[in-house]
């Protein structure tokens, strides 16, 4: 296949995770905000901006003053966020488009269909009213994509990009969220026992869509360090890190064995892979959790750069 | 069902109201649906359209926002002893441009034989003087025509233009198809039209057939063939990725070419792999930024000495645009004669050459008759239609034609034939045209039964161009 076409494939699937994952969170900051009181929420519409990279942007048009309907509109609509959610999803659809004879004609009719429901729903400024159907909606446009994909594409090398942008992806973002929520997860003893750790705790899985895997693993007990494990290291569960690389390895192993070589990408990933299934929490935390997280976001950044120039995505 | 107006031949009813042999088996299912039943489809179709992404750019356009090319719902009919004469006449005319073009580029018997004046040759853009003593693998210039006709009669057939560059839409023809076979499949178990899908197929087969001389067919392989498109901002992006699609080819940019050990090769993951058949949907300016438009970015650095070294097969071949150069256009009967020793089986459109004074003369005395276009103008741009236009309208283009007479070619305001389409208040007759598409390799000429019929949607309209409000319909070849 096209270089251009591999490097196409691989941003149309990374968009389409980033945009579900940013819509993740902030549907966990609506929720938080709804419970607390207007310090708190302000803090949490915050923290969501700041795991976003979008600080700075953001206070140079509104201040330090964080509101919902601020917050939610420049993530998903605001022109002067350059990754705002509308234009990330026009950005999938543009990379669709460029390698529209590399996926099936489901799997561009979802993505396009999904193009054209969300610029219609953010065609006007979200309420807050609107903002659950909102989400809702776009996170279930990226189900569908996943759907079309799976039932439809033949696994070959097209199908293994497509993966490895989405793991990537998956991995940078679960990191990011992680980063920015770290110190909720570190012990704090004046915090231990009381009601708000836990509904902060819940909510940093909420961010990653796990907090009812891991009430159904924990039996409903939360604690910080288990569900520190639970996002970096459950190979059970989806979002974690050590699920993606274990995605990436086997994407890439299939690669290999495709085109009959390994390339620098394979060395750098299993030295990754087998690190991170040697980690135990524990060392972890011992190590600086958000050292560690800062490491592996740089880590992760090098693989893709590295997979971009091992399969020519450009010249 | 509505009349037509009583000058234009329409297609679908005679003058007394009763239905034509061709849409004998239309209108009797059409009779039996539910009066809503089209309107529904309708949206439906529409909605589809936009999920497939079937759209176009308007260049032009303020919002370069993509567009749907309207779909009428109504078929365009044509019976198979018509199309059997349509297809004669496209024939011997496509293996004239063909022969025209060869000589064109080597020893110019035409002109030699005073048929064709040797000053539409000079400084004609459209002329490469870098494809002269060439001969373009197999022989072949045009690989795909569109030819454009319209109809004034019964057996009234005329060649309106013909498209040998790089003819578009035929995405619309298999895609209305498709539409309207998904929409009505009963109709199709009742009346029995001719397969258009397998085009892609013929389209790689024909393709193929013409691999360059440095083609390595060991080992069984087959030549590799790529689509080359200016991008996704580009009006026909959409068609170039479907035949794409369609044929198994790449689909590339000038970006993902370069030349490597003497061919053209695609940069893939794998690394650089020849090309042996490029489809170009990028026009000839573009092609090579070393021997043409320096500032193109849409082609490929050397491909002109490649070509010409037999590296590479270019379909169409380069410089082709000299043989559907509307200035030339009005030698096409003598052109078909010279080559092919046979009288022209399709007419042509009457036309004046503004560049002769006579023919001046009369164009400027008769400027509210007439048709007056471009030579080398295309879309339905920069074209007066003398009936419809105002009196100021026709006064400044008079002062353009004065300025440069040799700019534009005249013809007489044909009266199209009509075809209903699906108005608000029913069906109501509308101008039509139909471009069929023509594949020609060593192995010869091969015309898929049917072709895009484009329609004017506005009453009254002469102007079928989809950038100007056009639509497209299916078009039915009928089975014997």
């Amino acid at each position: 296949m096209l270089g251009r076409s591999a490097n196409g494939i691989f941003w149309l699937f990374r968009y389409l995770e980033r945009a579900e994952n940013t819509v993740r969170l902030v549907e966990a900051g609506f929720r938080m905000a709804l419970t607390r009181d207007a310090k708190d929420a302000s803090d949490e519409w915050r923290s969501v901006i700041v795991t976003l990279g979008l600080q700075e942007l953001f206070e140079a048009k509104f201040g330090t003053e964080y509101t919902g309907p601020h917050v939610f509109n420049f993530v998903l609509r605001d022109k002067e966020n350059p990754g705002n959610v509308l234009l990330m999803c026009e950005l999938a659809r543009t990379n669709a488009r460029m390698v529209r004879t590399g996926i099936t004609r489901e799997v561009w009719e979802a993505v396009n269909e999904s193009w054209m429901k969300v610029k219609e729903l953010l065609a006007r400024p979200v309420t807050e009213t609107r903002l659950g159907d909102v989400l809702d909606c776009i996170r279930r446009q990226s189900t569908q994509v996943r759907g079309a994909m799976e039932g439809t594409m033949l696994r070959n090398e097209i199908y293994n990009f497509a993966r490895i942008g989405s793991f990537i992806e998956r991995a940078d973002n679960t990191a990011r969220i992680l980063d920015v929520k770290y110190y909720v997860l570190l012990p704090a003893v004046s915090y231990v026992g009381s009601s708000l750790d836990n509904v902060q705790w819940e909510n940093v899985l909420r961010s990653v869509a796990g907090e009812r895997a891991y009430r159904w693993l924990n039996a409903g007990r939360m604690d910080p360090r288990g569900i520190a494990e639970f996002m970096l290291l459950d190979g059970r569960f989806p979002r974690s890190l050590a699920f993606c690389y274990s995605k990436l390895r086997s994407n890439l192993a299939s690669l290999a064995r495709e085109y009959g070589e390994e390339m620098e990408s394979h060395h750098i990933l299993r030295n990754a892979d087998s690190e991170l299934h040697a980690l135990t929490v524990d060392a972890i935390f011992d190590q600086g959790l958000h050292e560690f997280i800062g490491r592996f976001i740089a880590h992760n950044t090098q693989l893709a750069l590295q997979i971009q120039r091992d399969y020519r995505f450009v010249e | 069902m509505t009349n037509s107006s009583p000058s234009s031949y329409d297609e679908m009813l005679d003058a007394d109201g009763s239905v034509r042999a061709a849409y004998a088996g239309y209108c009797k299912w059409y009779e039996e649906q539910p009066p809503d039943l089209l309107r529904r489809k309708k949206s439906e179709a529409e909605a589809f359209f936009r999920r497939t992404g079937i759209t176009f750019n308007v260049y032009g356009a303020e919002d370069a926002e993509e567009r749907l090319i309207p779909f009428d719902m109504v078929p365009r009919i044509i019976t198979a002893n018509q199309w059997r004469k349509l297809a004669r006449g496209i024939e011997q005319r496509v293996r004239a441009l063909n022969a025209f073009l060869h000589d064109l580029y080597h020893r110019q018997e035409i002109v030699r034989s005073g048929r064709f004046p040797e000053r539409l040759l000079k400084g004609n853009a459209a002329f490469l003087a870098e494809m002269s003593g060439f001969t373009p693998p197999g022989g072949v210039y045009t690989h795909i025509v569109g030819i454009d006709l319209v109809r004034t009669g019964e057996d009234d057939f005329m060649v309106l233009e013909d498209n040998a560059r790089t003819p578009s839409g035929v995405s619309y023809m298999l895609e209305n198809r498709e539409t309207m076979m998904a929409m009505f499949p009963e109709l199709f178990t009742r009346v029995r039209v001719r397969e258009v899908s397998d085009y892609p197929r013929r389209l790689a087969r024909s393709l193929a057939a013409c691999a360059p001389p440095a083609f390595d067919a060991s080992g069984g392989r087959k030549p590799v063939v790529a689509v080359l498109t200016p991008g996704i901002y580009n009006s026909a992006y959409f068609e170039h990725a479907f035949l794409a699609d369609q044929m198994g080819a790449e689909l590339v940019e000038g970006s993902d070419l370069r030349v490597e050990n003497g061919r053209i090769a695609m940069r893939t993951t794998r690394g650089w792999k020849p090309i042996d058949v490029l489809y170009r949907r990028v026009d000839d300016e573009y092609l090579d930024p070393l021997t043409f438009n320096p500032d193109s970015v849409l082609g490929v650095s050397g491909i002109m000495d490649v070509y010409r070294a037999g590296g590479i097969t270019i379909a169409n071949a380069p410089g082709t645009g000299i043989a559907d150069d509307k200035a030339i256009y009005s030698f096409m009967p003598e052109i078909v004669e010279f080559y092919t020793g046979e009288k022209p089986i399709l007419q042509n459109v009457p036309t004046w050459r503004c560049s002769e004074p006579e023919a001046l003369a009369y164009v400027l005395e008769h400027l509210a008759e007439l048709v007056v276009k471009e030579v080398h103008g295309s879309g339905g741009y920069g074209m007066l239609i003398g009936p419809t236009s105002s009196r100021k309208e026709i006064a400044a283009f008079e002062a353009k034609l004065r300025a440069r007479p040799d700019n534009y070619i005249a013809q007489p305001t044909l009266s199209l034939s009509t075809v209903p389409i699906l108005a608000k208040a029913g069906l109501a007759p509308r101008h039509v045209d139909l471009r069929p598409f023509v594949l020609v390799s060593p192995n010869g000429v091969d015309i898929t039964p049917g072709g895009l019929t484009r329609v004017a949607l506005k009453k009254g309209s002469l102007v079928v161009n989809s950038s100007q409000g056009g639509g497209t319909k299916d078009s039915w070849v009928l089975d014997d």
